[in-house]
């Protein structure tokens, strides 16, 4: 009606707001007297020139696209789930418990069974923040954020006495028995005699996202169960006309998002430091926060922005490897993408819509 | 002006002053016209009407002339001067008060302190407070606009709400006053009462705009009206010169049925029965006291009621869902079976399986999800049906085909079922919940203000559809706080004051005037003294 078309809405207002952000990162990177241009060149080139960044990238990516998946599900439901950090741990955790205390003689056995372990961790992590707003109305950013820092605290506890192997001054687990180690997308090229991204931690997980990406579109826009969840979304008062159970979905909703969170274990824990270590999750379940608003929340969108995110990361490492820039500006950078794809979102968008707006209505008038 | 067959009122006294006098007001908000090329003259000391349907522009204009809204084009003059109304103060030091429909008041604040609130003199609030008890005081002596001063805004009624509302305009001084839709809320014997207000006040010299589209009030007190349709003026008349017939015709811009044409109502065994139903809400008010109701298959029981009388609350309890942490007492028997009134067999998808169809009365926050396309709104509350399901996903296609039926046999404009409810106006989006919940064919269909918000046209086209329903054998239970389409359309009307059911009678045995002094809770018809006080004055504070 009054908007303009979709693929403005959707492809060219992140594009532009991109652009800004890549613009005021070059001005930025100008002031402090290095060139933007071989920052561009040095970023692109060592996270897509070749076939090891872009193992980086897509490892980065993979583990975007759990956190991403999980904020956008919950938000559907109308729930600000900022706890993907703490929830991605705990799942780290139901891995590392799976794998050191069940046998599992292949990798391809292995792996559902760890799915479980980190799905129900980060889906349990999840619960008791659910329950607390659905029941008590305890507001899920605040106990969700909490959860974050019980479930850091929790973890170095459990690495420190627990787990650690005794004799070793690291707190980390034990290795995983090698059985269970998940294939590389290296090993994967090789079997089809390409060499591709030696040396690189992308693995058969990143195909798991994918799917991930898929089922929780089909479990948003084509089953009752999200259908709920949306209706819940947009009006409580309507959900409970409607008959729906706001505990209930509020509840299944957030399990659903801590399971996603929990699920990124897989790619970062098991597929590739391969036992448990501290802080294995290193910032991915806030990057997902980004990574969802940015993709509006549709898991198309988000595969895109985790792939852009997967990007500046691993671009970003080289930046700091190769250049003088200092490692912290690649901070700067992408905290000017999240703010000006997510927060500024609107100052974007509102111009745009006015530029559509304009444009139709001269045509309209000469049609 | 251009469209105007109708003489332009005004014209004829162009002798008199205008108060307020707009010429060639525009305003386009993205491709709708919402105002267009509007030419209007108000004399001073005249209560001048506005009346349109929803979505005519009454609303827009008005908020040009207050300062919310730059108009695109056309000029505004206050006294003769041309002025540029840049914001809501430049309205207020021109004389324009506004009384809005939803009050603007602090409801933890004294009437005092909002009738300063903005208007302080300086940092200290005492002089601008003593100030303002003065002016009060004489306010109420002059125009009967009694009010405590010293009262909380919760404490108040409705009815008294709105006078601070009219203090507050007063206080600072304004010449003209803008009321839109104030009766919606009042009781009719305190719309009585609004009107005798204005009346006085027009007495006084100052000049009244009221926006309504109740047309008995138009006829009532207005000494001329301008109708407005799509965005255009499309006559301005003298009261005296016009009938309610030719306004509605000028509204809709077609000829329309302003009683519903149906037969006698043959009512058979009773569908639902409500005995002795009560609801203490969490904060430990009683919202209904023992309600005895009995809905028949075949007949369409009218629930009359100035609203927050607990019609909301009924609504939701047989619609299956009870407010929060309620207690809930008595029976309700629907075709003979026990409904559940708590714990979780007490739900709205449990009810509707049970053959109860209900309209609510939020469409924007019930009824509808806004965002969601009118195809998932049809499927809205219905999404167990097992049409509408294909093993483990909903049937996305047969919920789209049935959506598309739904709009032609309503219908619904535009008929794209891709569109977002929200994109629809009132009528349009009331039509799909309207077609959802009857066409399900239940044995009872619950409905709340099934034309608040719709224009005359769908009016006219629900109230078929509901009579319709009623024809085939169902009963129904109408919710309403428009007494006329309670009386036109009910076969039988009870009447809910706090709670309590004050009574039953049949619609072509009533009038209004019994009606509203039940809906004021005044039972005792023979006591002399009722008859001339407004009974909200003997009752003030119970309702809070």
């Amino acid at each position: 009606m009054d908007k303009m078309p979709k693929w403005a809405d959707v492809i060219l207002t992140p594009l532009i707001s991109l652009v800004l952000a890549m613009g005021i990162s070059a001005l930025v990177i100008l002031a402090i007297g290095e060139s933007p241009w071989v920052a561009l060149t040095t970023m692109v080139e060592g996270a897509l020139g070749s076939s090891y960044g872009w193992g980086f990238t897509l490892y980065y990516a993979t583990n975007f696209i759990f956190t991403g998946l999980a904020v956008a599900v919950a938000y559907h439901a109308s729930l600000f789930n900022i706890g993907g950090e703490g929830q991605a741990a705990m799942g780290g955790l139901g891995v590392a418990l799976v794998l050191l205390n069940i046998p599992l003689p292949h990798w391809a056995l292995a792996l559902p069974v760890a799915m479980v372990g980190a799905a129900l961790f980060g889906a349990a992590w999840a619960f008791i923040p659910a329950i607390l707003q659905a029941k008590r109305g305890s507001h899920i950013v605040i106990t969700t954020i909490m959860f974050n820092f019980i479930a850091a605290a929790l973890l170095n506890y459990v690495l420190v006495n627990k787990l650690r192997p005794v004799g070793s001054m690291d707190p980390a687990s034990a290795r995983f028995p090698e059985s269970t180690n998940l294939p590389a997308l290296t090993d994967l090229f090789a079997s089809i005699g390409i060499e591709w991204g030696r040396n690189t931690p992308a693995n058969i997980t990143f195909f798991l996202a994918l799917a991930a990406c898929l089922l929780v579109w089909v479990l948003i826009w084509r089953t009752r169960l999200g259908f709920e969840i949306r209706a819940l979304g947009k009006s409580e008062p309507g959900a409970v006309y409607a008959g729906i159970n706001p505990v209930r979905i509020t509840v299944i909703a957030m399990l659903i998002s801590g399971g996603l969170a929990g699920l990124m274990a897989i790619n970062n824990v098991m597929g590739e430091s391969e036992r448990l270590v501290l802080n294995a999750v290193e910032g991915a379940g806030f990057i997902g926060i980004a990574v969802a608003l940015m993709g509006r929340n549709h898991p198309l969108g988000i595969l895109l922005a985790a792939l852009l995110f997967g990007f500046l990361y691993q671009g970003g490492g080289e930046l700091a490897l190769w250049t003088t820039i200092p490692r912290e500006l690649i901070v700067v950078i992408q905290a000017l993408v999240i703010l000006l794809t997510g927060a500024l979102d609107n100052m974007v968008r509102v111009p745009l819509e006015r530029l559509f707006l304009s444009r139709r209505r001269t045509g309209g008038a000469k049609g | 002006m251009a469209t105007a067959g109708k003489s332009v009122g005004g014209r004829s006294d162009t002798a008199a002053p205008a108060a307020i006098e707009l010429r060639g007001i525009s305003k386009a908000f993205g491709p709708v016209q919402a105002n267009r090329n509007i030419d209007l003259r108000v004399p001073k000391g005249t209560i001048h009407g506005i009346i349109g349907e929803n979505g005519a522009g009454k609303s827009t204009l008005m908020s040009i002339l207050y300062g919310f809204y730059k108009p695109d084009a056309g000029e505004i003059l206050v006294d003769g001067r041309p002025i540029t109304i840049a914001d809501s103060q430049t309205a207020i030091r021109a004389g324009i008060g506004m009384v809005f429909q939803h009050f603007k008041l602090v409801r933890n604040f004294t009437v005092l302190e909002n009738v300063i609130l903005g208007a302080e003199d300086g940092a200290m609030l005492r002089p601008s407070l003593s100030k303002a008890r003065g002016v009060l005081k004489q306010l109420a002596a002059e125009y009967q606009l009694n009010v405590d001063p010293d009262a909380t805004i919760d404490s108040l009624s409705v009815g008294h709400q709105q006078r601070v509302e009219i203090l507050k305009a007063l206080y600072r001084q304004a010449d003209i006053l803008i009321l839109d839709e104030p009766t919606g809320v009042l009781t009719p014997a305190e719309a009585d009462h609004l009107f005798r207000i204005l009346e006085g006040l027009r007495d006084e010299g100052k000049t009244i705009i009221l926006i309504t589209h109740k047309l008995r009030e138009i006829m009532e007190i207005t000494d001329s009206v301008s109708v407005m349709r799509r965005g255009e003026m499309v006559a301005s008349v003298r009261t005296a010169e016009t009938s309610p017939e030719e306004l509605a015709e000028l509204m809709v811009g077609r000829k329309v049925l302003l009683n519903v044409d149906k037969q006698p109502a043959r009512p058979q065994a009773p569908v639902l029965e409500m005995r002795n139903l009560s609801m203490v809400d969490d904060e430990g008010v009683e919202r209904l006291r023992g309600v005895n109701l009995d809905i028949r298959a075949g007949e369409i029981l009218g629930l009359a009621g100035v609203s927050g009388n607990g019609q909301t609350q009924l609504l939701e309890i047989l619609g299956g869902y009870p407010p929060k942490n309620a207690k809930v007492g008595g029976e309700v028997r629907m075709n003979g079976q026990p409904l559940p009134l708590s714990g979780s067999r007490c739900n709205a998808g449990q009810r509707r399986r049970d053959g109860i169809g209900h309209i609510p009365e939020d469409r924007q926050v019930e009824g509808l999800i806004m965002d969601f396309a009118a195809w998932e709104n049809v499927a809205f509350g219905w999404q167990d049906a097992p049409e509408f399901n294909k093993g483990w996903l909903m049937d996305n296609a047969a919920i789209r085909s049935d959506a598309a039926e739904k709009m032609e046999r309503f219908d619904v404009r535009p008929r794209d079922p891709n569109l977002a409810a929200r994109n629809f106006s009132g009528g349009n989006q009331q039509k799909i919940v309207v077609a959802r919940e009857i066409e399900r064919n239940p044995d009872l269909l619950l409905i709340g203000q099934p034309t608040r918000g719709v224009d005359i046209g769908a009016i006219e086209f629900i109230h078929k559809r509901i009579v319709e329903l009623r024809d085939a054998g169902k009963a129904i239970l109408l919710v309403s706080v428009e007494l006329d389409e309670i009386l036109s359309l009910s076969d039988r009307v009870a009447v809910m004051f706090d709670g309590r059911i004050m009574g039953e009678r049949l619609p072509d045995q009533t009038t209004t005037g019994e009606l509203g002094l039940l809906m004021a809770g005044v039972t005792d018809m023979s006591a002399p003294a009722t008859a001339g006080i407004p009974p909200e004055d003997q009752h003030p504070e119970e309702r809070a």
